[in-house]
């Protein structure tokens, strides 16, 4: 029998990996169904459950909150979110990164002074070595 | 007997400090452990990612989103991955000198650099020496999620979408073993080119709806898992290194208190030949 390869994974862990008869995802579009040697395909996936069709006929449901979903006429793989997202909530997300930056950085100088770093990575490497040196006294 | 209070007292510090970084030693062994397991478990996502880009890199498509277009660098942006605290030995250190390169690299071609800060160790170094900061994250904890990165990601890839910037680089440490991580930068967009696995000649994808939508989707993804899985790596770094300086720490406490307990001894003993030679002195007087 004609099989096709499944991986699931969020970026937080791999869900599922495996041989199938078939796959449903709810894309974007609609449900679709994937069977082997289906033609190449990219969607977008909406919350829903992702199934597999085990070889042995059993099915197997995982939950997906959105993502991607690339069919190879011999490999499925789903990239689902980890988490369920906005839009909006990425767009204050932004804005919070941004605004942090502000109130952090309020007071420091535009341009970086690039002596004064230099000055203080070589101190600090200094005192790394120092350390290193005492820890190994053959070296000293 | 001189002294002998004080060098009591020093020994007692001493060791009180030596209990302090042992537990430290301890903790970061146990939080190294998992970091590692969940710098493992985000690697199947970042794979599987990288190897749909490949596929969508030598599709015919017929449209080529602007995340793949190499064009002359006037602006860049740049990422800098820290912990947020310290005692981690040399590892933020590092990070610095390969961004603070960078960085002189730029200013000597007159290339204006954004940063972008992770990390509260960052975030007190651009304070003090300046720089054009647009975005910062910090306190991510020891496990960092996804969504506290999302602001900061967001920010850069705005500002390349609307040609702020023109590249986006990275800087982290990365994790070769518990002794060894190595500071690196790597260049985020223009995305490279990955080119795994040679697949026909001729084929596109089926875009459901749209091409542009679609590939803005899974490359936003795909920097987004990037810049995490940098992320939790860096925390991974950020265990080990703390375990091995702790671990140093710990051993330096105790030839010190060797050291100190010699002295400690000598003087004991200087005192009590002292006191015995005076004793019979004061009786041969008699």
């Amino acid at each position: 029998m004609a099989s096709i390869h499944v991986d699931i994974v969020s970026a937080e862990g791999q869900i599922h990996s495996g041989e199938a008869q078939m796959v449903f995802a709810p894309a974007e579009m609609g449900e679709v169904g994937i069977a082997p040697r289906h033609t190449p395909l990219l969607t977008k996936l909406v919350p829903g459950a992702v199934r597999v069709k085990a070889l042995d006929g059993s099915e197997q449901s995982f939950f997906v909150g959105g993502g991607i979903l690339e069919v190879q006429p011999h490999l499925v793989t789903v990239l689902a979110d980890s988490a369920l997202r906005a839009k909006d909530a990425d767009e204050a997300a932004a804005l919070a990164a941004k605004q942090s930056a502000e109130e952090k950085l309020a007071g420091a100088k535009g341009d970086i002074d690039l002596a004064k770093a230099q000055a203080e990575l070589i101190e600090a490497a200094a005192r790394l070595q120092f350390v290193q040196k005492l820890k190994n006294p053959s070296h000293r | 007997m001189p002294g002998s209070k004080e060098i009591r007292t020093k020994i007692k510090s001493v060791k009180n400090t030596q209990k302090i970084t042992r537990a430290m030693e301890k903790v970061a062994m146990s939080k190294m452990r998992k970091a590692q397991d969940r710098m493992a478990q985000a690697r199947p996502y970042a794979e599987k990612i990288r190897r749909t880009l490949g596929h969508i890199a030598q599709a015919n498509a017929e449209y080529v989103h602007p995340f793949m277009v190499e064009r002359p660098a006037k602006r860049v942006g740049l990422i800098i991955i820290t912990s947020d605290r310290g005692l981690a030995g040399g590892l933020n250190v590092n990070t610095f000198r390969v961004a603070l390169k960078a960085l002189r690299e730029y200013k000597d071609k007159n290339v204006d650099v954004e940063l972008a800060l992770i990390g509260n160790k960052a975030v007190a170094y651009f304070k003090r020496l300046g720089g054009n900061v647009t975005a910062t994250q910090t306190h991510l904890g020891d496990r960092p999620h996804l969504d506290q990165l999302l602001g900061v990601i967001k920010v850069m890839t705005d500002a390349y979408r609307e040609g702020r910037i023109d590249r986006l680089l990275l800087v982290s440490s990365t994790f070769v073993n518990t002794m060894t991580q190595r500071p690196q930068l790597r260049q985020l967009l223009p995305v490279e080119p990955v080119q795994d696995e040679k697949l026909l000649a001729h084929w596109d994808y089926i875009y459901e709806p749209t091409p542009a939508g679609l590939l803005d989707f899974v490359l936003q993804r795909y920097i987004e898992s990037q810049v995490y899985q940098a992320v939790i790596e860096n925390a991974a770094c950020e265990q080990s290194a703390r375990m091995v300086a702790m671990k140093s720490a710990t051993d330096n406490a105790g030839k010190i208190i060797t050291n100190l307990q010699m002295i400690y001894n000598k003087a004991r003993q200087a005192s009590i030949t002292k006191e015995i030679s005076e004793i019979v002195g004061g009786a041969a007087a008699v």
